[in-house]
């Protein structure tokens, strides 16, 4: 039995009502004595007969024209069976939240006609062996004409900036808006009421989601005709519908299966690897395997967005916050992916958990030529937090004020109304601080001790 | 110079499910000839325990011991549809999916297990051992098996429940933002407390206190290595994770491999004391919150303000490097000078 942390039952104890036999049970996890006897299979310990391998070309640029793309050296490697370029791919553009109505189809699988980021697929080379598969992807020659690049998010906004994007905007564009809007009292009239103004700005780098097990799959073809997909896919219908549209074959010509997973955090929610895969198995009738090196999955597969967050804050002397403008920039990278789902959850997340009575809030999902971006485990709201948490005890500095006093004063509560109109329940941050004050033995004075998420104090 | 110890504080909450729901996730779940109940999903278990906690479900809603529970996921020829594992959303939605699916079921097996008996379906209950019994009078029992054996061989009926758990999609208005982005909140509260290098710029995290309010721990030992592994991944953004190091100005000198994508390794860890609040949701599985995401996210400024209060710094950009500890030192230095 492992580590066991502690239920603390003194808080919420009228709501805690249930019996039950096997839920809140530490019933050992039913994958654990397979990952820990070796038993445990991935999608790479399936090995049949006849596997070929994909390697990908990928762009040398940021942002560029191709004017050529050779692949006779990659045909003369031995072992080397097919190139696919675009033209293989039968809907060559996509985007994979198109399952959930989010438009337009905006990266293509292979580059067409230019590239927009260093790292982008160009060709796919399928061959017997995986060397033959890397030397032959090697070998393919492009060339290039150099456009100008865009690599920081609020340059890519500015006047004059070189559009990268052919939808014409360097941001994605929400009904009419060049960014998702968050508009709640009047926060203009909070800062001309506050008695001080409190400002800061936080940013953050990509980062990667680095799993133990680099994305891949395996495809293998069937006697009826179709292609068993084993992937390592975190959603296996979204693998499945999205690739289907790619290859415009019916749904019900492929099956995903899955399930073991060794690291996802968010990595392997897009859908890159199985497309090409399927197609390498179509065009040369065998298995074929698309698995990223090491180095693809730190440089090419989707990272953690960086982020760039201003936060103005109208603050009364004695720690309430009766304004707060959030200006936030997700550098999607050169495609949409995750990322215009992502911005809009960041929105939604302002201004954090307390009560506000003026809110605005901009949230730009900005375009440039770097690597794509997409979903990681807090998805919208981690580098928002770092931004949120770091200025509430920026403001607590400014106002001499304890930190944990000054968020319990803010703090949301049941039946408050949030920056987007939903009216707040089942709220708990007013006990999580009392209980982590507790086991620093942070002193709180007893109208703070006294607080609850349930309901207000008169007055 | 010196070694300088500091202690900060953040506090979070995180959404349930995918921003603005209209993310489904199904199940089915049937008995086999002989009692065992099958769950069927195409829902994938990232090595975060899915699987057993959907069983729990499973088990506690059809009052059957978890052993007769065997879940069969990640199949799209065989399981029914799933969103993905995402957005804290696979406890929350699965686990509903499952629940529902398990209504219908157990309802099934009362009435065959009612025939049996020669009773109604309304005055029988399950045991938990795999006994279904008549209310008040315990010694009149009939064992899953033989309910199962009389649905397939004698009465002719399949003992199986449907489930969906689908949070409506809502639209956010252009204009102002409004929106029904979650379906609850989960909350965290994190201490940090720091030891800063002032010569090298080093930061190492001595002590992370955290309280996670999860709604409720279906599985306290799964939830305690979510919180402890999430923790251990918002230490290694604060302090060590880039892919750019020169982000925004260069994609220069990024890492291919785990020698120059830095994480902190066993001797880079804290001592981490967490505890669980429960508030149970209204919409969750048993009340449970999606927690898997959030888990990560309060330590990160935490630190950043254990630094603050250790040298002064305010670190407004992360990863938070000795170069950027030590250039803030700078500044500081500068200022009192100036």
């Amino acid at each position: 039995m492992g580590r066991l942390t502690p239920i603390d039952t003194t808080y919420f104890k009228d709501e805690r009502a249930g019996d039950f036999t096997v839920i809140g049970s530490a019933v050992q996890r039913s994958d654990a004595r397979g990952h820990v006897t070796g038993r445990t299979l991935f999608f790479e310990d399936l090995t049949p007969p006849g596997l070929t391998h994909v390697k990908i070309h990928r762009s040398t640029r940021h942002h560029a024209r191709i004017d050529r793309v050779d692949v006779s050296g990659a045909l003369e490697v031995p072992g080397v069976l097919r190139v696919i370029t675009h033209e293989d791919v039968p809907n060559n553009w996509y985007v994979v939240l198109r399952l959930i109505g989010v438009g337009p189809d905006d990266e293509p699988v292979l580059a067409e006609d230019r590239v927009l980021y260093r790292g982008e697929p160009i060709v796919a080379v399928v061959a017997e062996t995986e060397e033959a598969a890397r030397e032959g992807a090697a070998r393919v020659v492009v060339d290039y004409t150099d456009l100008p690049a865009v690599l920081d998010v609020e340059a890519a906004l500015a006047d004059g900036a070189p559009i990268i994007k052919q939808a014409g905007t360097n941001h994605f564009v929400y009904e009419g808006h060049p960014c998702r809007r968050i508009r709640f009292g009047d926060v203009e009239r909070g800062f001309a009421e506050a008695d001080r103004i409190i400002e800061g700005r936080y940013s953050s780098s990509p980062i990667e989601h680095a799993p133990v097990e680099p994305t891949g799959c395996i495809v293998v073809p069937q006697g009826d005709g179709r292609l068993r997909i084993h992937s390592n896919t975190q959603a296996a219908f979204f693998t499945l519908d999205n690739t289907a549209l790619i290859l415009g074959v019916p749904p019900t010509s492929l099956r995903v299966v899955g399930g073991t997973v060794g690291g996802g955090f968010g990595g392997k929610v897009d859908v890159i690897v199985e497309p090409l895969a399927c197609l390498a198995a179509m065009l040369t009738g065998r298995p074929a395997k698309y698995v990223y090196s090491r180095a693809e999955e730190m440089q090419v597969s989707s990272t953690r967005a960086a982020e760039h967050i201003h936060i103005k804050d109208g603050v009364m002397d004695d720690g309430r916050i009766v304004a707060r403008q959030v200006t936030l920039y997700v550098d999607a990278g050169a495609y949409s992916r995750h990322s215009p789902y992502g911005t809009t959850k960041a929105a939604a997340h302002m201004p954090g958990p307390y009560t506000i009575p003026n809110v605005h809030v901009d949230c730009y999902c900005v375009y440039t030529n770097r690597t794509p971006s997409s979903a990681m485990r807090g998805f919208g709201v981690t580098i928002g937090d770092f931004a949120l948490e770091s200025h509430m005890d920026h403001v607590a500095r400014e106002l001499g004020m304890d930190p944990l006093r000054l968020r319990l004063k803010n703090a949301y509560r049941d039946g408050d109304m949030k920056a987007h109109r939903k009216i707040a329940s089942g709220t708990a941050l007013v006990e999580v601080i009392q209980s982590a004050a507790d086991l620093v033995g942070h002193d709180l004075p007893p109208e703070y001790r006294a607080m609850s998420s349930a309901e207000r104090p008169e007055g | 110079m010196a070694i300088r110890q500091g202690r900060g504080y953040a506090a979070v909450n995180y959404p349930t499910g995918m921003n603005l729901g209209g993310d489904p996730s199904q199940a089915l779940v049937h008995a086999t000839t002989m009692g065992g109940f099958v769950v069927t999903l195409s829902s994938v278990d990232l090595g975060q325990g899915l699987r057993t906690v959907v069983a729990q479900c499973a088990a506690e809603t059809l009052g059957v011991p978890l052993e007769n529970v065997i879940v069969d996921t990640a199949d799209t020829d065989t399981g029914p549809h799933c969103m993905g594992t995402f957005a804290s959303r696979g406890t929350h939605r699965v686990g509903n999916a499952v629940i529902m699916a398990a209504r219908e079921a157990r309802e099934v097996l009362l009435r065959v297990a009612a025939d049996e008996l020669e009773v109604d379906a309304e005055d029988l209950e399950t045991d938990g051992t795999g006994f279904v019994r008549l209310k008040g009078a315990p010694e009149k029992k009939i064992h899953v098996s033989e309910v199962a054996l009389a649905a397939h061989f004698r009465q002719g009926r399949t003992i199986s429940g449907r489930g969906i758990f689908l949070k409506e999609p809502s639209t956010p208005v252009p204009e102002t933002g409004e929106m029904d982005p979650d379906s609850c909140q989960a909350h965290a509260c994190t201490v940090a407390e720091v030891e800063v290098d002032d010569e090298t710029g080093v930061i190492e995290v001595l002590r992370l206190y955290n309280t996670y309010e999860v709604g409720r721990a279906l599985n306290p030992a799964i939830a305690t290595q979510q919180v402890e592994g999430g923790a251990w991944m918002g230490l290694s953004h604060a302090l060590f994770e880039s892919t750019e190091p020169y982000y925004p100005h260069s994609r220069e000198h990024g890492p291919l491999d785990f020698a120059a994508y830095l994480m902190p390794g066993p001797a880079d860890l804290p001592e981490q004391t967490s505890v669980f609040l429960e508030r149970p949701a209204g919409n969750g599985p048993f009340g449970a919150k999606g927690i898997g995401e959030m888990t990560a996210n309060a330590p990160i400024p935490a630190i950043a303000n254990a630094v603050f209060d250790a040298v002064g710094v305010r670190l407004t950009s992360m990863p938070f490097t000795p170069e950027k500890v030590l250039r803030g030192l700078d500044e500081l230095r500068a200022g009192r000078a100036g």
